[in-house]
């Protein structure tokens, strides 16, 4: 017995000791070395050392090693099964499922509330303004479902057809003078248009390569954006981006505001909250389509189209349709959230829509689990909130997010949320949800 | 036609480097079918690796051409050695536990590995622009312009010749690597069947490091090249790089070596060109573009295979 342990721990040692030599290799260079264009050298690169960093990081990757390799990945009992036993079994959970959407949807309703009575009106500012941000990433993230969650087509430039939708509204506004409600519709049916046109030729691509085409067009839009000057402002963007008005009324102080119209005392958070009402519905709409349009044909084509489109196809289904439906109403739903954006921040330039967006977007879908609506609410609520809460880190906090997002892809590669539920069953039973181990993905 | 000559150097010159990228794409997609989204970031850290041991080495214009070269090719090695141990951590880290995992999961991890490797070195190397004082500097001169000196001087610098001559000489050891060496069979055997090659006795996970290796080697060889040549690198250059050498690979033909460097070719032939002809601004439109034309009515790239779906 003595043995084995003492191989065991000798084992994890030279292990973790082999982690820290790589370490080192890696770190040595990067870390240890800074180039910086030094003040005294007229403009020349110098070298800054900083051995005491590297020194940390590798002492940070041999303790990390020694302690995983103790205690989980080469321990009789890893610790996170002892911890996992702690824990009720998460198939005791399955019945709290059903209860998850309602309870998630009250607490959303009434979370200005909560915040206004927790904080007082100026302290819950900076909350609803996360919530606001949370929840048009849990929309965006819905849309994107449709496309990557449902229909299974790897789009890798979503954020076109959000700044799609951003710049439709602020351009509309700006020439012809539009306000927020006639542009909404506008903005979503614009980004439809842009979504069709785009997938129209590749959507007969295979999957990798409609990723890539998606990604070169996204960025094909942010490169117009940003240099065509005369018309949408290049890199200064679009300022002055009208507020909406609450159905005519506006948010101003005075006579005919807001406020006054409804017998209350002028407050600026009356905006933040209708503007965080306005989010949460059109998300709710968002997903009520989607929960909707999956139990019709179109949405049950989606389905298969993901599991096997030769089997599809064989089947007579159109599927170069089928992929441009839900192409096509992800990106209006892109579309919304842009105009939405745009009329909140009030300002908008092609920075908002870089790559990086695309990437948070789909790793919100991916990692709350393909196709799982509740699942991009989760890993949404996880991701932003998370985000905003390491901004004390300030630069750290992209690494920070980096780095989650393989870890938590590592640990749980079919997303938090994993099974499926199934839209149609034999016998009208409410059917149980699917592992995923038994669900495959398609080509598509 | 001397504009054209000199566009057209500096295209073959800019296309190597894309080239070099390239085919760290390729042979990754080759091999396990994914896209390796990080590897225009493991350039980026070559570059910066490279740009680190130029500086501490205290390597200037003003050594003989012979130390100059021999310095050049010290640090070559090591930054080849250094970024390859990137290229491989990565696979390791992010990659190896999500093998065999649903297609989309290593995709994620990848873009991930992405944006930490571009954070990191932003913040451990800073965020401004590294510049770096040029080290071969002349050319020769193929026109000078007439004898008023009203027509067009067209340069082909020593860097721009070096660049080209070690891409070709990197190409052929490559290919005879690949078609020649036991590894090379080893990792054809991987990319036609990869269950079939283990039970032939392949360790399949070491051929898999291996070809991030040497992707990373070769990334980091353009990384080099790409700082000899525009003399500035900043944490951010992999993406687009990054981008437009897997628009290369599939243009060329996704898998295909050969394809893969014909396409770095052309997309650097078709950016200089355009900016050269038309607007500069809108270069990365027209690549893209291209990419999407060529994908449109030619799926399987210049030289790829055409895939056979099965059911």
């Amino acid at each position: 017995m003595s043995v084995k342990s003492d191989n065991f721990f000798m084992d994890s040692v030279k292990d973790a000791a082999a982690g820290g030599l790589i370490a080192l290799a890696l770190f040595a260079v990067l870390i240890g070395m800074k180039a910086e264009v030094a003040s005294g050298l007229g403009g020349q690169l110098g070298i800054v050392y900083r051995w005491g960093a590297v020194a940390v990081a590798v002492a940070i990757v041999f303790g990390g090693r020694l302690l995983l390799n103790l205690f989980v990945w080469k321990a009789d009992t890893p610790v996170t099964q002892t911890a996992g036993s702690l824990l009720p079994n998460l198939q005791s959970f399955a019945p709290l499922g059903k209860y998850a959407m309602p309870i998630f949807l009250v607490l959303a309703v009434v979370l200005p509330f909560l915040l206004m009575s927790a904080y007082g009106a100026r302290g819950s500012r900076q909350y609803l303004d996360l919530a606001i941000l949370v929840t048009t990433y849990v929309m965006l993230g819905w849309g994107l479902n449709i496309v990557v969650g449902l229909a299974g087509l790897l789009d890798l430039g979503y954020v076109a057809f959000y700044a799609v939708g951003a710049y439709s509204y602020a351009l509309l506004a700006e020439y012809f003078g539009f306000s927020f409600w006639i542009c909404l519709p506008l903005a979503g049916i614009l980004a439809a248009f842009w979504g069709i046109i785009l997938g129209f030729p590749v959507l007969r691509l295979r999957g990798d390569y409609l990723a890539i085409v998606t990604l070169a067009f996204g960025e094909i839009i942010r490169v117009v954006l940003l240099n065509w000057y005369e018309f949408t402002g290049g890199p200064d963007g679009i300022s002055g981006i009208p507020r909406p008005s609450f159905f005519g009324i506006e948010f101003t102080r005075g006579e005919g505001g807001f406020a006054d119209t409804f017998g209350l005392e002028f407050s600026s958070i009356h905006r933040i909250i209708f503007l965080y009402y306005l989010i949460l519905l059109m998300a709710l709409i968002t997903n009520f389509v989607t929960m909707r349009l999956r139990k019709l044909p179109v949405g049950r084509a989606w389905e298969a189209l993901r599991e096997d489109e030769i089997a599809c196809r064989s089947l007579g289904i159109n599927t170069t349709n089928t992929k441009l439906t839900a192409f096509a109403l992800g990106a209006m739903f892109g579309g919304f959230a842009g105009s939405f954006f745009a009329t909140r921040q009030g300002f908008i330039s092609p920075e908002s829509f870089t790559f990086i967006e695309s990437a948070v977007i789909l790793a919100i879908v991916v990692l709350g689990g393909l196709g799982s609506q509740i699942g991009v609410v989760i890993a949404a609520i996880v991701m932003i909130g998370g985000f905003e809460f390491f901004r004390g880190l300030e630069e750290y906090r992209m690494l920070v997010f980096g780095l989650l997002m393989v870890i938590i892809m590592v640990w749980k590669p079919r997303g938090l949320i994993s099974t499926r539920n199934p839209s149609i069953t034999l016998s009208g039973k409410k059917g149980k949800g699917i592992s995923s181990d038994l669900v495959q993905e398609g080509h598509g | 036609m001397e504009y054209f000559l000199q566009q057209l150097i500096n295209g073959v010159t800019l296309g190597s480097i894309y080239g070099l990228i390239a085919i760290g794409y390729t042979m990754v997609y080759g091999i396990i079918g994914m896209i390796n989204f990080a590897h225009g970031d493991i350039f980026m850290v070559g570059a910066f690796i490279a740009l680190i041991f130029i500086v501490t080495l205290g390597i200037t214009a003003s050594l003989p051409v012979a130390l100059l070269i021999l310095a050049l090719i010290g640090v070559l090695i090591v930054s080849m050695a250094l970024t390859a141990a990137w290229g491989w951590t990565v696979e390791r880290i992010a990659y190896r536990p999500l093998r065999g995992s649903f297609r989309l999961a290593p995709l994620i991890t990848a873009i991930g590995a992405s944006i930490a490797l571009q954070n990191f070195v932003q913040i451990s190397q800073g965020a401004r622009n590294k510049p770096l004082q040029p080290l071969i500097s002349g050319g020769f001169t193929l026109t000078d312009g007439g004898a008023d000196g009203s027509g067009f001087i067209v340069q082909l610098s020593y860097t721009q010749i070096l660049i080209i001559v070690v891409t070709v000489a990197l190409m052929i050891g490559f290919t005879l690597l690949i078609n020649k060496t036991s590894l090379g069979r080893a990792q054809r055997a991987c990319e036609q069947d990869r269950k079939m090659a283990s039970l032939l006795g392949i360790n399949v996970d070491r051929t898999i490091s291996l070809t991030f290796v040497m992707g990373a080697g070769l990334a980091s060889v353009a990384g080099l090249m790409f700082l000899l040549y525009y003399g500035v690198i900043d944490f951010y250059i992999g993406f687009l790089a990054g981008v437009k050498a897997f628009t290369a690979a599939v243009l060329g033909g996704i898998g295909s070596l050969p394809g893969a460097m014909l396409g770095g070719l052309l997309i650097g032939l078709i950016e200089t060109f355009w900016s050269g002809y038309f607007s500069v601004e809108y270069k990365d439109v027209a690549a893209f573009s291209i990419l999407a034309i060529v994908l449109i009515f030619m799926p399987e790239g210049l030289l790829g295979k055409p895939e056979v779906e099965k059911v």
